[in-house]
């Protein structure tokens, strides 16, 4: 048996809130990482997986986090929590490294990456020079960027999102570290650039004998990559063992839970079991429900666009513009009933189309037939009461509610504009009907959105939504933002009010499995054009076109890898 | 059945909104409190003598020219007393504390003469009435103007001359006015002009910034042009221009002067945060659901920054203050009817010489205690509506 490279014992940290109260963030986390393995913590968010990881780097905030005095974290024969910070300061970077989710802002955009490279090298291997331009080199060649030569003065912003995550690999093994600490590295990338980072990092653990801790929320993602997965929930260690166990059969029902709440692509059913269902043990009989999908010429169609083309201008040089095609000649039609999923990498143009076509864009060319009229030739008076029929949910729930609004005040605005209902009793009594529907409690309607979670923010932009009884919903990665089990939850909501209200949606996804599980037929986009737009079951079974099977070769497979 | 009747009415109290939370964080600063306690106590003051319960008799020369502040006459002050009483007219001695230099005194060559002439007079003539007849030929008339307008009583100026009194708090001014009640008027004009000449530049600055904000584009174009030539000319240049085409002093003046010259930060700042938050998804979804262009400006946008809107206003209220003062020493500000610090301090710049700091000194403590509290009271007010900054 050789001695764990690193080893955390019963870790307990707590966080102070205000004077008299705290939070426990761990409560007592245990796990070893071997050497040369991959080590994967997975957890939805507030599982404390990144603490565990800020705890290990001693990056925890002093001022009031607080580390129990019997917590233990030996690496390579140390105790981090022992040492000063100076000493953990010359740990990092040399022995550990961490790579984080967001390249974009982690490189610094004023200085090349080459530079920043070198800054590495000059602190911690006392590397200057040529000797440490051509490490540079060697490194960028090494994470697979092409012409490193010329690249390694480029500055962080004249790369694309992928580059940019080779270049934090590139930093984060430039002194070849023992421990290589991964937080959500992919999260931020489109499914195709995802499955070439976590290439990259299994071949470098491999090449280099480094350990990896790998933080994601993702099951799926872990699949391919870790040899042993810790599972964590509120502070928890939930489940812990080898990868294959813990996929195969899972002991604990969180896991179970977390492991099918995800949609997958070979099977749909009715509803997705979320933890409740799993507690209740009625989760294998909800599985085995399936709900068939697709759509036929006799379907009536509500949306008709046909010849869609969006372009976008950017000033060029003095006078000069240039011109940017995001959308180009998209045609479909949308039928009642029933789910139209647009799946894409970031910049194809799926969420210009979904804009467009409720005109919160204007369209450059084209047509859009909605009752019997060209919505697109409409004066923005003439739309504005087609505006109520077709409703978009944003992807940040965040974001898309007004933060000095109630929660009643945001549901009654569009009744007030529109004039939906009588009065303001008449509205609050279809504001609690509305909640009540999505499944938020009464007293919600006091409340300001800040005071909810991500799912039940998304909860209230539906309910919004729903105040104005539209024919459309644009779902706009209306659920990329939240945790798996969230997700399924607003999924099933989502289907639930289509079986109620015949509502009609447009499903904007890059998450080719969500959009197997909602969409009846999928149109798949590249670079502003559609490339395959066919019945969802057909095309996930047989692709046609090259895009889309490059697309649909890229989803984690999970336990498929195995 | 009564607990769950209970929990359900406790279930419907409001949450607190973002306003109560930052006024929360705000009573948890002690710096605030304190800054607050003391902007509060100059309110007040101003509008007590705004409606004339302090300081309503600012314009009475109820004391001794130049009368000293009582704590610096000190134990000194009955000698000064004799002094002052054989020379009136020439001002107090200032043998105490500062000594006043000799040749001030030489620059009065009339005085012994007068002293002579005043002690012929009191030879020839007996009562003390003809006395001042032939000092001040006018005295009769004001004595009436002064019981027509009922501000002293039926006693005649003798009696006045006598009552006045040879030191005050405060002090007093070349006419024997109230230094203190100066300065309590001055307050009041100051903090009128401050607040009122910030909300006018607010309003000008925030409409002008949330158009150009907001849409973009010419609008944008336009008034950005406006303002860079707005900014083009120099500061008391245009004052000068804008005080000589409103050809009349006084405080509305001076408000709109300082408001029309000072809307320009106030613009920049909510231009960019209209131009952050026109692309932000609540006001999008706000698009979505139909509402108008306005609604979305000034219902939607409007209260997420309002707390930036409410911080420069308050820079603002300090930065006109101190510009009322310097509008005023340089004479643009307010008339000779009204009293402000900056025309206190005009005053005083003559003053000075003759060693008569008083009047500096009071208009000065006034001045620098309201900005500074003011100055940290909008410190508070931005770490309390943003707590994220601090």
């Amino acid at each position: 048996m050789t001695t764990p490279l690193l080893s955390v014992k019963n870790l307990r940290v707590s966080f102070r809130i205000d004077r008299s109260n705290t939070f426990d963030a761990l409560k007592g986390v245990s796990f070893d990482v071997m050497p040369n393995q991959t080590v994967a913590l997975v957890g939805e968010s507030g599982s404390g997986k990144s603490v565990t990881s800020l705890a290990v780097l001693g990056l925890l905030p002093k001022e009031n986090a607080k580390v129990s005095s019997d917590s233990r974290i030996d690496f390579d024969g140390k105790n981090l929590l022992a040492l000063s910070r100076q000493q953990i300061r010359e740990l990092r970077g040399d022995k550990i490294s961490m790579i984080f989710q967001e390249p974009m802002s982690s490189l610094n955009p004023v200085f090349t990456v080459g530079y920043q490279i070198k800054e590495v090298l000059k602190e911690h291997k006392n590397l200057t020079g040529a000797a440490a331009d051509k490490r540079a080199v060697e490194l960028l060649k090494e994470v697979g960027i092409p012409s490193a030569e010329e690249r390694v003065n480029y500055f962080p912003h004249q790369m694309s999102g992928g580059q940019q995550q080779r270049v934090m690999i590139a930093m984060a093994i430039a002194c070849e570290p023992k421990l290589l600490i991964a937080d959500e590295p992919t999260t931020a990338l489109d499914v195709t650039i995802q499955k070439q980072i976590l290439d990259l990092i299994a071949e470098i653990q491999k090449k280099h004998g480094m350990s990896v801790l790998f933080i994601t929320h993702d099951l799926a993602v872990v699949g391919d990559i870790a040899d042993r997965v810790v599972v964590m929930r509120n502070g928890e260690i939930k489940e812990q063992g080898t990868t294959k166990e813990v996929f195969s059969a899972p002991k604990d029902d969180y896991t179970k839970a977390l492991l099918s709440c995800r949609p997958a692509v070979d099977s749909r059913p009715k509803r997705l079991p979320v933890i409740e269902d799993f507690m209740a043990g009625r989760a294998e009989a909800m599985r085995r429900e399936q709900r068939a999908r697709g759509v036929s010429d006799a379907d009536p169609v509500v949306l008709e666009v046909k010849g869609l083309c969006k372009d976008f201008y950017s000033r060029e040089g003095l006078f000069g513009k240039k011109t940017f095609h995001a959308a180009k000649d998209v045609s479909f039609k949308l039928r009642k009933g029933k789910t139209l999923g647009l799946v894409g990498e970031s910049g194809s143009g799926k969420t210009t189309v979904g804009l467009t076509v409720m005109r919160l864009h204007d369209a450059t060319k084209g047509e859009a037939w909605f009752d019997g009229k060209n919505i697109f030739a409409m004066t923005e008076k003439e739309f504005l009461p087609y505006k109520k029929r077709i409703q978009i949910v944003f992807q940040n729930p965040y974001a898309s509610l007004n933060p000095r609004f109630t929660v009643g005040q945001i549901l009654m605005e569009p009744m007030i504009i529109h004039g939906i209902g009588k009065g303001g009793e008449d509205r609050s009594k279809m504001a609690f009907e509305l909640l009540s529907k999505v499944g938020l409690p009464e007293m919600s309607f006091y409340k300001y959105p800040h005071e909810f979670s991500g799912g039940q923010r998304q909860r209230i932009a539906i309910a919004r939504c729903l105040t104005m009884k539209p024919d459309i919903l644009i779902c706009d990665e209306s659920v990329s933002a939240l945790d798996v089990s969230v997700q399924a939850q607003v999924l099933n909501l989502l289907q639930d009010l289509q079986d109620e209200f015949g509502l009609s949606y447009i499903f904007i996804s890059h998450d080719l499995a969500v959009v197997k599980y909602m969409s009846d037929e999928v149109m798949v986009m590249s670079n502003g054009e559609v490339v395959e737009h066919e019945n969802s079951d057909v095309l996930y079974a047989a692709p046609k076109h090259d895009y889309t099977k490059k697309l649909l070769d890229s989803i984690p497979k999970g336990l498929g890898a195995m | 059945m009564t607990t769950a009747v209970n929990t359900a009415s406790i279930g419907i109290e409001r949450s607190p909104g973002l306003w109560s939370l930052a006024w929360k964080r705000l009573l948890r600063d002690k710096i605030a409190i304190v800054s607050m306690v003391i902007v509060a106590t100059f309110l007040l003051l101003a509008l007590a003598s705004a409606v004339g319960l302090v300081a309503g008799g600012w314009n009475s020369e109820i004391a001794k020219n130049y009368a000293p502040p009582t704590w610096f006459k000190g134990s000194a002050a009955q000698e000064d007393l004799s002094k002052s009483n054989k020379s009136a007219a020439s001002g107090p001695s200032l043998d105490t504390g500062l000594s006043r230099p000799e040749f001030v005194n030489d620059r009065d060559p009339l005085r012994e003469t007068i002293t002579e002439l005043k002690q012929q007079l009191g030879q020839s003539t007996s009562s003390g009435a003809d006395e001042i007849k032939i000092v001040d030929p006018l005295a009769d008339v004001i004595v009436e103007l002064k019981k027509k307008l009922g501000r002293t009583g039926d006693g005649d100026a003798n009696e006045v001359e006598a009552e006045k009194l040879s030191s005050l708090a405060f002090g007093a001014d070349k006419w024997g006015r109230s230094v203190f009640d100066k300065v309590v008027q001055g307050s009041e004009t100051s903090i009128t002009v401050g607040f009122a000449a910030a909300l006018v530049a607010t309003l000008i600055g925030t409409l002008l910034g949330a158009l150009a904000g907001y849409y973009g584009g010419k609008t944008d174009d336009f008034l950005n042009w406006f303002y860079s030539i707005f900014n083009s000319i120099p500061y008391i240049l245009l004052v000068l221009a804008i005080a000589a085409v409103l050809n009349k002093k006084g405080i509305l003046t001076v408000v709109l002067i300082l408001g029309l010259t000072g809307w320009a930060s106030i613009f920049r700042v909510v231009r960019a945060e209209y131009m952050k938050h026109k692309a932000r998804d609540y006001v999008r979804a706000a698009n979505a659901i139909g509402a108008s262009h306005t609604r979305r400006m000034f219902v939607h946008i409007f209260p997420n920054i309002s707390h930036v809107i409410l911080v420069q206003l308050s820079l603002y209220v300090v930065i006109f203050i101190k510009s009322e003062v310097i509008l005023s020493y340089l004479g643009f500000g307010v008339g000779v009817d009204t009293v402000s610090w900056g025309s206190m301090l005009n005053e005083a710049q003559n003053e000075l010489i003759l060693g008569y700091w008083w009047q500096l000194g009071a208009a000065t403590l006034f001045m620098a205690i309201l900005v500074t509290a003011f100055s940290l009271f909008t410190d508070s007010l931005r770490d309390a509506l943003d707590p994220k900054l601090k």
